[in-house]
């Protein structure tokens, strides 16, 4: 077993690495020219030298990515086009805004979710199972932003409880910052916990379907004794995937939820960066997603190495 | 209750009705009975053996002795009484405290019936802590018994291993063992050797049967196949369609059978064949044959002919290279070493290689016929492609040939529009037959065609076997586990173990003493339709022999 | 003889809001009252008589915007759907068909694809490619690809490993019938009710980019674009932005309704005989 888990975890650095690549050099390969794109159509063919020359561009391709590369290996993740600042700086404090939307988030909706699945499961085809799936149907199929300004209408505008926009800063003891931050976490809440939901029961069904699902009802055993004990082992490595895969949604979930909010995270500097073609920033955003991303997915899998029974105690 | 009449049986069931609520769609749901009042009795100690093909409800009411129905099955009338009491009328905590204490149960596959998450001495000792019967150490102790009687290698520590470490043989006594923990009154042995090869049936069968002599339990035994019911069963009791046909004590069943159907099917294992001398040797031949799946040999030096119009049965349990012979004949897996001759011919090892004419002229049966032909192609889809493809028929001319073809495999034309899903296991099977005749083949690999069939449909697609090699002078490379069919249609005989060829020849020499040591085992372990048959074999056995598995 | 299905409640929903926003999307031009770019009253004027979603930001005739709106948002996210799944599924079998190396490098690099999440993938390309309806198209559709090879390849892996395929095989029948004729047909089902699920996400992912200012430009209407330009009212209690939210919402429910449906639909019928 701990060949497959050393396996798993080189797989997932040789990902990083392939995506490294790809991230640098998909938009080298890309048409247009940078510097072009970044002056306009406009300039003169003297300033688009210049600026070439201002921002490396004239040497080789390989080259740079290899400087990049080495950079970030020492936190320098470069300077960005538009501003001209360090982009490391701006990105360590807005990643911790951003993961601190997700985890704010995550331990809501996750034991909910979980909990809400097994609830449809014990309560299966009655009123209350069917309800949870009517609802979460719904759920799955709204756009983050329709939900977010739903909220904000109406715990905002109308009731006005709660704060918009969501601006936290860095004097704010903990509790502001999650009063502050409590309509951007409801939102994520709400988009990811109904898929996490149907995921968990449908794991749970396909274990409560098994043969030895019955041999526990012959044996005598209380259907709840049966769920915890006999089932909830067998469920687990699938619903930690469905735990992980929606960790993993998360993540790219704050980028909407931050520029509905104007929350200063790392998906608002993304799409900033975007919008006026900061390309340093993007590849740098665009790099730390994919890692934290690559990250969830390797940690699931590894869980699910970890509690099955048949790799852990092999013939 | 304490006081009860010694005459009073364990369990009498009464008048058993059981039903499925059907949801057909733009229809009211209705129930449709699925068993029509069925009654038995069974005393103390004594075993009751429940036979039918599938979907007799033998299972289904089995269960019922549990008080439980599976799925969307349902119990609508009758008493199941336990000791005098009705189970069916308790609550569910009445019924729980029945369930793996009074009566328990042994499943047909102990591969899933067990948790793969749990230790199996865990597993065995669960319902006797769950139902306070034992302490934790007490029920240990009895585990470790149970296990050496059953015949588990290194009882003392057979407990601390999981489902996965142990082979399908071990599993099923474990299950048993788990059966036995709580010393219940009943026990309801779900098919509970059918999954397993025939000699490992064999000791199974035996430990399950001394150890019912020695905890004097009672239990219902319930198998498709008589033969290994007869070994078992104080009374047997046959089931069709939900009703019982006959009930009596199992030597009368066996030898004295007075249904009609019960007859048949203790004659299934009377189809004859008269084997004929070899007279035009080498029709099919396999000299040499090395094969491997990547670096995993499976074939070695195997080498075989076959007669034009004969029948070569290859015989051998799970493992013993047998499939991967017949992918080797047809070019799926071409040999590392060796030749395959048709008719003089060298054939091409891959089948990329091989022309259309050679592919005609051999033709395939699978074992399951169910995925063995497209379900969205009709019957005249499915047998008119060949006749398309190898001889350009369409249209009304091919309509006619497929229909043709359906009479001659007993259905008629009125198959011609179905689609698999609307035919039987048996009729999927003829369609598969059909198809391959359809080809005009000179030579059938037969792979196992008649053991995922109930045994009356067998016996009638055997003699369809042996009608059409008649009629068409084919040739069948048969593989099978089950030497009653080699008995009913071989000329010659090829036994396999473990990729090796241990047995070659005529079948009235190959079958014949003195063998090599697998064949005996083979020949000794497939149950035969008398009761003690059992008996004697394991007493046989019992002169130096291990059990297999 | 073909028996009167009856549709469940949820199936009849589903199908009359796609119908709906099918009928906006394909003659929008003749439905639209207004035309959607002219400024003909108040921003965010309030509904009057033969205006009755009230005006946009800049006074535009929301209704008329909310239906031409409805044109483009359906066609890319259509569009993109069905390039997705002509690379997806060609992929796909090919990978499964010819296996070894073939399969390795294509499945190896899809992997790589789909390690980065969909939505900064898109960013990414998006902030170094030139603004078009076109390159829009193509880079979800490259994207949703993805999850369809790996679908088309896995449905295409089990069904042919079953025996009806070697049949077939044994019997000498070439690529495209073994493709065409055995394969395909018994992977339509859960092929069609994919497309279903991916045109939903499309709808969502379209109107996603549209509403962060990166897919649709002004001043084309499309749904996620039309929130963008009326968010700033919903502080002042101006509910235009969620106009469009719903009609994107009422979209993708409807698509997963009829989705669902489907799938109960052909279970029951133990894929037996539903000449679909």
């Amino acid at each position: 077993m701990p060949a497959r888990i050393i396996g798993r975890l080189l797989l997932s650095f040789v990902l990083l690495w392939a995506s490294s690549v790809l991230i640098f050099g998909g938009i080298e390969v890309l048409p247009g020219d940078f510097a072009t794109t970044y002056l306009g159509q406009s300039a003169t063919p003297q300033a688009i030298a210049n600026i070439r020359l201002e921002l490396g561009l004239d040497r080789p391709v390989v080259t740079r990515y290899l400087g990049w590369l080495a950079g970030i290996a020492q936190g320098d993740f470069g300077r960005s086009w538009a501003s001209g600042q360090p982009i490391a700086e701006q990105l360590g404090h807005r990643l911790g805004n951003s993961l601190l939307l997700a985890a704010a988030a995550a331990v809501i909706a996750v034991p909910l979710a979980v909990g809400l699945g097994i609830v449809a499961v014990i309560f299966r085809d009655r009123l209350i199972d069917r309800l949870i799936n009517i609802l979460s149907l719904a759920a799955v199929s709204l756009p983050e932003f329709f939900i977010a300004y739903l909220l904000i209408l109406v715990l905002v505008v109308q009731h006005p409880v709660a704060a918009f926009p969501a601006t936290i800063y860095g004097g704010m003891s903990l509790f502001e910052k999650l009063h502050t931050i409590a309509l951007p976490v409801a939102t994520l809440v709400l988009v990811c916990i109904a898929h996490m939901m149907r995921m968990t029961r449908a794991a749970l069904l396909n274990v409560l379907s098994t043969p030895y699902m019955e041999t526990a009802t012959l044996k005598g055993l209380s259907r709840l004794r049966a769920i915890f004990v006999h089932a909830t082992p067998n469920a687990l490595a699938p619903i930690i995937n469905v735990v992980a895969l929606n960790l993993a949604y998360l993540v790219v979930g704050v980028v909407v939820v931050e520029v509905v909010f104007v929350y200063p995270g790392m998906g608002q500097y993304m799409v900033d960066a975007v919008t006026v073609r900061d390309l340093p920033v993007v590849q740098a955003c665009g790099l730390v997603f994919a890692a934290i991303y690559i990250a969830l997915n390797m940690i699931a899998d590894v869980l699910s190495i970890l509690v099955n029974p048949r790799l852990r105690h092999p013939r | 209750m304490a006081d009860t009449d010694h005459d009073r049986p364990l369990l009498s069931v009464r008048g058993l009705r059981l039903g499925v609520r059907a949801h057909a769609s733009g229809e009211p749901p209705r129930d449709v009975e699925i068993v029509h009042g069925v009654s038995f009795d069974l005393r103390k100690g004594r075993v009751l053996g429940l036979i039918g093909e599938s979907g007799a409800g033998k299972s289904t009411i089995g269960l019922a002795a549990l008080a439980h129905a599976r799925g969307a099955m349902r119990i609508t009338g009758g008493e199941v009484l336990l000791d005098g009491e009705n189970i069916l009328a308790l609550d569910n905590a009445g019924k729980r405290g029945i369930r793996g204490a009074r009566v328990c149960y042994v499943a047909q596959s102990a591969a899933a019936a067990f948790n793969p998450a749990f230790r199996l001495g865990d597993q065995v000792i669960e319902a006797t802590l769950r139902h306070g019967l034992a302490t934790r150490a007490e029920a240990r102790v009895r585990a470790v018994g149970l296990f050496r009687m059953l015949g588990l290698p290194a009882p003392e520590t057979f407990g601390r291993r999981f489902p996965h470490e142990v082979s399908g043989g071990q599993l099923q006594r474990a299950m048993t063992a788990m059966a036995l923990c709580p010393r219940p009154e009943l026990i309801v042995f779900d098919e509970p050797t059918t999954a397993l090869d025939v000699t490992t049936q064999i000791g199974v069968l035996a430990a399950i049967k001394s150890a019912i002599a020695r905890t004097g339990t009672a239990a219902i035994y319930i198998s498709h196949d008589l033969a290994v019911v007869a070994q078992i069963a104080d009374d047997i009791m046959v089931l069709r369609n939900g009703e019982t046909v006959e009930y009596g004590p199992a030597r009368q069943i066996v030898e004295r059978p007075v249904a009609a159907y019960t007859r048949d099917l203790v004659r299934q294992h009377e189809i004859r064949h008269d084997e004929v001398p070899d007279q035009s040797g080498r029709f099919f031949e396999m000299t040499g044959i090395f094969a491997s799946y990547g670096s995993v040999p499976v074939l070695s030096d195997v080498s075989l002919h076959l007669s034009k119009g004969q029948t070569l049965a290859v015989v051998g349990e799970s493992g013993s290279g047998k499939s991967t012979l017949a992918r080797v004949a047809t070019g799926l897996l071409p040999p590392r070493q060796g030749t395959v001759r048709l008719d003089g011919a060298d054939l091409p090892p891959r089948l990329n290689g091989r022309s259309k004419a050679h592919l005609r002229r051999i033709q395939m049966i699978y074992q399951i016929p169910d995925t063995a032909m497209n379900p969205r192609q009709t019957v005249e889809d499915i047998i008119g492609r060949p006749l398309t493809f190898y001889h350009g028929l369409r249209g009304a001319q091919k309509r006619a040939r497929v229909a043709d073809l359906l009479e001659q495999i007993d259905l008629g034309p009125a198959f011609l529009d179905r689609y698999p899903a609307e035919l039987s296991g048996g009729q999927k099977q003829r369609v598969a037959i059909a198809r391959a005749l359809a080809a005009e083949p000179d030579l059938l690999i037969c792979d196992e065609p008649t053991s995922a069939l109930d045994p009356l449909v067998a016996a009638g697609i055997l003699r369809l076997f042996l009608r059409l090699q008649q009629e068409r002078q084919l040739s069948y490379m048969f593989i099978t586990h089950d030497l009653a069919i080699v008995q009913a249609i071989a000329d010659s005989v090829a036994v396999m173990h473990r990729g090796r060829l241990v047995r070659f020849g005529p079948r009235s020499s190959a079958l014949r003493p003195p063998f090599d040591a697998y064949t005996d085992t083979l020949l000794a372990s497939v149950p035969q339709m008398r009761v003690g048959w059992l008996d004697a074999a394991i007493a046989r056995q019992a002169a130096g022999v291990a059990s297999p598995d | 003889m073909k028996a009167l299905f009856p549709i469940p409640a949820s199936a009849a929903i589903g199908l009359l809001g796609l119908a709906v926003v099918l009928v906006c999307a394909m003659f929008a031009p003749w439905i639209s009252p207004f035309d959607p770019n002219a400024v003909i009253g108040d921003p965010w004027g309030p509904a009057q008589p033969g205006h009755p979603l009230g005006f946009d930001n800049l006074g535009r005739d929301l209704l008329s915007r909310l239906i031409t709106g409805a044109r483009t948002t359906v066609f890319v996210a259509l569009a993109a759907t069905v390039i997705a799944f002509v690379i997806g599924v060609f992929l796909g079998l090919t990978a499964a068909i010819l296996r070894g190396l073939t399969d390795a490098v294509l499945s190896r690099f899809n992997d790589l694809l789909m390690s980065i999440p969909t939505l900064i993938f898109a960013l990414i390309v998006l902030s170094a490619l030139p603004q078009n309806l076109m390159v829009l198209i193509l880079v979800m559709a490259v994207l949703d690809a993805t999850r369809i090879y790996r679908l088309a390849r896995a449905l295409a892996m089990d069904v042919g490993a079953v025996e009806f395929v070697e049949a077939a095989r044994l019997r000498g029948e070439g690529l495209l019938w073994l493709l065409g004729r055995e394969i395909l047909p018994n992977t339509m089902t859960p092929l069609l009710a994919e497309f279903g699920l991916r045109l939903a996400f499309n709808v969502l992912f379209i109107s996603t980019l549209s509403f962060l200012g990166l897919g649709i430009q002004p001043p084309t209407a499309d749904w996620g674009s039309m929130v963008k330009e009326n968010k700033d009212g919903i502080i002042f209690g101006v509910s235009a932005a969620l106009v469009p939210g719903a009609a994107i919402a009422l979209l993708t429910v409807s698509i997963n309704l009829v989705v669902d449906w489907l799938l109960r639909r052909t279970a029951s019928l133990r894929g037996g005989r539903d000449d679909g």
